[in-house]
């Protein structure tokens, strides 16, 4: 399965697969011949380097030119209505970078001005409003950190273990700080009347995209968010101004926010029926599924982060996350879970905000069973994905939590499985 | 060096906005420098009420050109203004179950079949099957309890007001509200009658609404995860000694539906109509380890600066939105709903390969027509009228100079 990886990765993987090789051996003695890389003049050391006009807004190191959010062609009939993941596999700590969000569209990129951007809130309110660009600015604003997380994410492994990679199997989310308005400020600049008990927010983009928000939902915590981890939104990411609903389904996270309407009963819009419902296997669905439940996945290992080295000591790293609070614990297995050892929990720890979990260990080269199991702060534990078919069968394409396996072989190569 | 165009665009596009930015923040730099010193920065926080008036001139003073602040009213904070009644009109079109919203109008189901093989079939096929990985609306009960679920209009969705709002929200796809009320009264009642929930006689209108149930509605039911779920998987979990053996059971199917492979192999839909990855439309061959995308829709300098006016083509790539939605131009472009378009100008029309053309276009093809930039110009003027019988939906360009601006794009994207 090398062969098919890109050549600067195959490269470091091998150079680094050499270099662990002499590190076992050669540890407790000295190299036998000088290391080029300290003994030759290298260019960076000699020559001078581009200077500051020459990147005003940076970007990563070539070196990195294969850490790109990716695209899965089969899965939707047009790149325009479709999703790409974000490189998990290739992060660490817990903030996404702005350009590695991972993207869905339903009617491509709305490429709006916010010159002429409006916020219209109507509906149930004493008095209807349009808000500017300029209005939004001078409400009192909030900072705070969450992950969104499609619904949809892993559900192309409801029927088994499908797609080699947490790119693709666990890619369709992303952790980024937000700066906005609290949304609780907007509806009240408005008055909402008694008989309100729903929101309908609004996209300006070419789907219209519209879901239906609980009232009480939208005057807790939800955001009318205009930054991302400090800077503009991205286009493709609502720019100029995005919902923030924290723990709930990223669809509901209105992108090009244009409209929130309020009223006294949901819509009952597209995407809150046709889509984003659960088929069970009785044939019924179920509605309104926004929390996203406890979850967690091993990105490094894993298949497209294979361990780079031989026998010895070695880190392990993933994610965790909830929609229903923080997550204090998370337990993993190296022998597809005979034994569990909690994990090392380090960073930040924010309400519905992804984790970062470390398992520092000595591997002793044999093949590998990795699982990892999240706790969250409500006593919810990560169920396997068995436990989530016994109730839900294979049909229901969203909100699969359920554990992850990878197999990794004496040679350090990860695969997708799953296990009895 | 290989980054996504896409990227560069971002790049440069903030250029303007981080110069901007850079003169302020380089004195607050020198001013701020110590600021670690004293403790750092809260990464988390509500920004305290008295702090917002300084923050807000900074961010007020970056935005630019807008307008002033609007008039104080009555209220909290007194922002925004009133929205006119004009206003709101324009904007709430949303439809709910009880037909909250629906306008007057009416359509009935053979009107609703014209329009419909001339806007829809095209993604959705003529009878509602779906074309390649685009959704099917029709048909597909008794599907929901089976191994392969089939969810349309007839067999799924809960409410016809759904499919009036979303038709007219954002139908065609890729020309959004741009059908009358009549229209959509009439396409919704062709889909109705393809699912067989109506006679072929049936008129749609705001009036005769409520007289149509849907007929799975009542098989969705308020997430009951809470009761279900919850207590269930909030026990205290095994540690150790957890099971006597452990095997493992499935592989990642088949490793080449990841990307980095090829397109073999199962699979269920992001969007959730049943299919398989053999169904997709051809894919891209851009190697996975290239980050390039497969098509380039900007044109390349060089060849605008050879053709023609580098303006024209910037505008022509706008107006190419439009067609974006079925059709690919550029270097990898592949054929979608429509053929692909590199080499446009001066190409046999219809021969394009392994592209399902209609009648009239194998017809011109085998008279030998050519694609001429005049040709061209008539045909995105008037598609229908210069090919009677033509599958693609789109009504033309009024505008003389989208045309203009359109056609030397087309070549000069050909021309990469």
């Amino acid at each position: 399965m090398t062969d098919t990886r890109d050549p600067s990765r195959r490269g470091f993987l091998t150079g680094a697969l050499a270099i662990g090789g002499g590190f076992v051996a050669a540890r407790a003695g000295a190299e036998t011949a000088p290391d080029p890389a300290i003994t030759e003049l290298q260019p960076w050391q000699q020559y001078l380097g581009e200077g500051v006009d020459a990147r005003p807004y940076g970007f990563p190191s070539e070196h990195e030119a294969h850490v790109v959010r990716r695209n899965v062609p089969w899965l939707t009939a047009d790149a325009t209505s479709s999703v790409n993941f974000t490189p998990l596999h290739e992060l660490d700590g817990i903030i996404t970078p702005n350009g590695l969000c991972f993207e869905r569209h339903h009617g491509g990129i709305a490429e709006l001005d916010p010159g002429s951007y409006r916020l219209m809130i109507n509906g149930l309110v004493d008095s209807p409003l349009v808000f500017t660009m300029q209005d939004l600015l001078r409400f009192p604003r909030e900072n705070r950190v969450h992950f969104l997380e499609c619904a949809a994410n892993s559900g192309m492994e409801w029927r088994g273990a499908q797609l080699n990679g947490c790119q693709f199997t666990h890619g369709m989310i992303h952790n980024v700080m937000y700066t906005g308005v609290p949304l609780r400020l907007l509806l009240e600049e408005a008055g909402v009347r008694t008989s309100a008990a729903w929101i309908l927010a609004e996209g300006a983009d070419a789907s219209g995209m519209t879901r239906s928000i609980p009232l009480e939902k939208a005057l807790d915590d939800c955001l009318v968010a205009f930054k991302m981890n400090g800077e503009a939104l991205r286009p493709e990411q609502g720019y100029p101004v995005r919902l923030v609903v924290p723990g709930w389904e990223g669809n509901m996270w209105v992108k090009w926010l244009r409209r929130i309407e309020v009223g006294d009963q949901p819509w009952h819009h597209r995407e809150e029926t046709s889509k984003y419902t659960d088929l069970l296997p009785d044939g019924r669905a179920r509605r309104f599924t926004w929390e996203m439940d406890a979850k967690s996945v091993i990105t490094s290992p894993s298949p497209q982060a294979p361990i780079p080295h031989g026998p010895g000591p070695m880190v392990l790293t993933g994610l965790a996350w909830s929609g229903r609070g923080t997550i204090p614990r998370v337990d993993v297995t190296l022998d597809g879970g005979v034994t569990w050892t909690e994990a090392r929990m380090s960073g930040p720890s924010f309400d519905k905000s992804l984790h970062r979990f470390y398992h520092d260990f000595v591997w002793d080269g044999r093949p590998m069973l990795l699982q990892s199991r999240a706790h969250d702060s409500t006593g919810y534990v990560q169920p396997t994905k068995d436990a989530l078919r016994e109730i839900r069968g294979e049909n229901s394409i969203y909100h699969n939590n359920g554990i992850q396996t990878w197999a990794v072989n004496e040679s350090g190569v990860a695969e997708n499985v799953e296990i009895s | 060096m290989s980054r996504s165009p896409e990227l560069f665009g971002l790049t440069f596009g903030g250029i303007a906005v981080v110069l901007g930015a850079s003169y302020i923040l380089a004195d607050q730099f020198v001013v701020d420098l110590p600021a670690p010193a004293r403790g750092g920065v809260p990464l988390v926080g509500a920004a305290s009420a008295d702090e917002v008036p300084a923050e807000a001139t900074v961010q007020a003073a970056s935005a630019g050109t807008e307008t002033a602040p609007s008039p104080s009213r009555e209220g909290d904070f007194g922002l925004g203004r009133a929205a006119l009644p004009e206003e709101v009109a324009a904007w709430d079109i949303d439809i709910r179950p009880d037909g909250q919203g629906l306008p007057e109008g009416s359509g009935d189901v053979w009107t609703g079949e014209e329009l419909f093989v001339e806007q829809c079939a095209m993604c959705h096929g003529d009878f509602g099957e779906g074309a390649g990985r685009w959704p099917q609306l029709a048909m597909g009960q008794g599907t929901l309890e089976g191994p392969d679920p089939v969810k349309t209009v007839g067999s799924y969705w809960p409410y016809l007001s759904t499919v009036w709002d979303y038709v007219h929200r954002a139908m065609p796809f890729g020309n959004a509200q741009s059908l009358s009320p009549d229209e959509v009264y009439a396409i919704t009642a062709y889909i109705l009658y393809l699912n067989e929930v109506v006679e072929d006689d049936f008129v749609l209108s705001r009036e005769s609404f409520a007289e149509v149930t849907m007929p799975n509605e009542d098989n969705f039911y308020m997430d009951d995860r809470p009761e279900v779920e919850l207590a269930r998987f909030s026990e205290a979990p095994c540690m150790e000694a957890c099971k006597d053996g452990v095997e493992i059971t499935m592989h990642a199917r088949v490793l080449d539906v990841t990307p980095e492979g090829g397109g073999d192999g199962g699979g269920i839909d992001l969007e959730g109509s049943s299919g398989s990855p053999g169904d997709a439309a051809p894919e891209p061959a851009a190697a996975p380890a290239d980050p390039e995308p497969a098509a380039d829709p900007e044109p390349a300098t060089e060849a605008a600066a050879a053709g023609p006016d580098p303006a024209l083509v910037e505008t022509g790539a706008q107006v190419f939105r439009k067609c974006q939605a079925c059709h690919e131009v550029g270097e990898d472009a592949a054929n979608r709903v429509g053929p692909h378009l590199t080499d446009l100008v001066g190409r046999p029309i219809g021969s394009v390969d392994g592209f399902n053309y209609s009648a009239v276009f194998e017809e011109a093809r085998a008279a030998g027509d050519v694609w001429t930039e005049e040709h061209l110009a008539e045909f995105l003027a008037d598609p229908r009228g210069t090919y009677p019988g033509t599958k693609m939906s789109f009504g033309g360009l009024r505008k003389d100079d989208e045309i203009a601006a359109l056609v030397a794009y087309l070549r000069s994207a050909g021309a990469e």
